[in-house]
């Protein structure tokens, strides 16, 4: 089980509140932030585009990921997460940068 | 008709005006979408109680809302604005190529009698449509793909798709106008494409009557003579009576022929409503008064129409979609303003109140005669 903490815009997109909990197949593999982002899209379909662009697939411009404290923002998209993620002791947390007004 | 709708986009969420016939007392329901952008708001004609809503902002990207029975609830539907094929150049700020790259939605046109079909302009400029409600979307590629696409520039709000005129008479035809290419015209529903530019003139490019190039903020046309349109251009008021095929300037005695929206009376397709901004750098009104200037001739004789408005200390601009008319008689006139107002004249623009006065800025306007 994975926890996904959403920034409060998304939480009131998806009609969620508090954490989001996935349960991802990852097969024999490890749990990356693609699959955790294709689980939470399909779960909430109403969130793609707002994480990753459309078109690129690629992280949005102001949107962060960290988890145990570090920044895990430009990591490769098919890295491992950090274990803690992976057995749920952590939650990935989705963040909107410090920019805007 | 039992009351309006006012749908007001702002910087900041959705809001939603309501008043009965008369027009005097407004109900403000909001915001809907808080914290985002919200370009435009607008209501199908075949159906008052569906509306689609263009949110969104610079952290989550863009999303599509619909709802069903007139704003109360909404369903977010589909987002994916993905061009079509080969996505191709334009000119950027520099005179360099630049792949387009979708930014946003900036316009949502409903059909006339479907409300599942609707349009949608992009910025950078393409044009969308849907017809299942909004869920799924289809580029119309032709116009993005038009030859002089490699020539087209961003204005300085962007290379926008802000305006779309669906026909009612000549059903195939869509006119849409882009920020800065021009104004473009369809005969067979989007299929193809030509530059409706003849009779511009335009100082600040390089060839002043060049096909394309050409800062058009809004174009308008009343139902009943659709070959009828008025343009306000970056500076110049403008007219075609022949569906765009070439304009003349009908700017004649505005204070300053730079503006953003332009309107038409609801019965009176002689009637013609600006509001003239003083200068491409200065974008407020002008002598620090908040003026609308109406022309009952078609164009060329403007008089100005203050009544209830601000005439001293007044700094605000009113944007390209803020501006909207009713269908009631008399008919009704509202717009928005950067600095948050709502005003309406339920007198054909003799005398204005705000609805209200401090929302923040105002992205566009929209409004909906109920029955």
């Amino acid at each position: 089980m994975i926890r996904v903490v959403l920034p409060a815009h998304l939480r009131n997109l998806a009609r969620v509140t508090g954490e989001v909990r996935l349960d991802l197949e990852a097969g024999d593999g490890e749990v990356t932030q693609r699959l955790l982002l294709d689980a939470l899209e399909e779960r909430y379909p109403m969130l793609r585009g707002t994480i990753r662009d459309r078109a690129s697939g690629q992280r949005r411009a102001f949107v962060r990921f960290y988890a145990c404290e570090e920044d895990l923002s430009n990591d490769s998209p098919d890295a491992p997460l950090p274990a803690p993620v992976a057995t749920g002791a952590e939650p990935l947390l989705i963040v909107g940068a410090m920019a805007g007004g | 008709m039992s009351g309006v709708r006012v749908l007001v986009g702002t910087r900041k969420g959705a809001f939603i005006l309501t008043a009965d016939g008369a027009r005097q007392h407004w109900q403000v329901d909001g915001p809907h979408f808080g914290g985002w952008e919200v370009y435009h708001v607008n209501g199908s004609p075949a159906d008052p109680d569906r509306l689609y809503a263009a949110q969104s902002g610079g952290w989550f990207g863009q999303l599509i809302q619909r709802s069903d029975d007139g704003g109360r609830t909404w369903e977010p539907v589909g987002n994916d604005f993905t061009y079509d094929g080969d996505v191709g150049e334009h000119l950027w700020y520099d005179g360099t190529p630049r792949p387009w790259e979708f930014k946003r939605i900036w316009h949502l046109e409903p059909s006339r009698d479907d409300p599942d079909t609707v349009y949608a302009g992009a910025e950078d400029a393409a044009l969308y449509r849907s017809t299942d409600g909004g869920r799924e979307w289809q580029e119309l590629t032709a116009l993005r793909t038009h030859e002089s696409g490699p020539r087209w520039q961003p204005g300085a709000g962007g290379m926008c798709l802000h305006t779309i005129i669906l026909d009612p008479v000549h059903r195939d035809r869509i006119y849409v106008a882009i920020s800065a290419a021009g104004a473009f015209r369809s005969d067979d529903a989007g299929g193809t494409w030509r530059p409706i530019n003849r009779g511009l003139v335009s100082g600040q490019i390089p060839d002043p009557d060049a096909e394309v190039g050409h800062c058009v903020h809004r174009l308008a046309m009343h139902p009943s003579r659709p070959d009828v349109l008025f343009m306000q251009k970056h500076w110049d008021v403008m007219r075609s009576d022949d569906g765009g095929g070439s304009w003349r300037e009908i700017s004649g005695d505005l204070p300053t022929d730079f503006g953003f929206p332009i309107a038409v009376h609801a019965h009176e397709p002689e009637t013609v409503y600006v509001v003239p901004i003083k200068s491409d750098s200065e974008h407020y009104v002008p002598d620090g008064r908040l003026r609308v200037f109406r022309s009952r001739s078609g164009g060329d004789e403007w008089e100005p129409l203050t009544a209830g408005l601000p005439q001293e200390n007044c700094y605000v601009n009113v944007l390209r979609d803020a501006m909207a008319v009713d269908t009631l008689d008399p008919c009704g006139i509202y717009f928005g303003t950067t600095g948050g107002q709502v005003y309406r004249s339920a007198d054909n623009g003799d005398t204005w109140a705000p609805i209200v006065r401090d929302l923040p800025t105002v992205l566009s306007v929209e409004v909906q005669a109920l029955p």
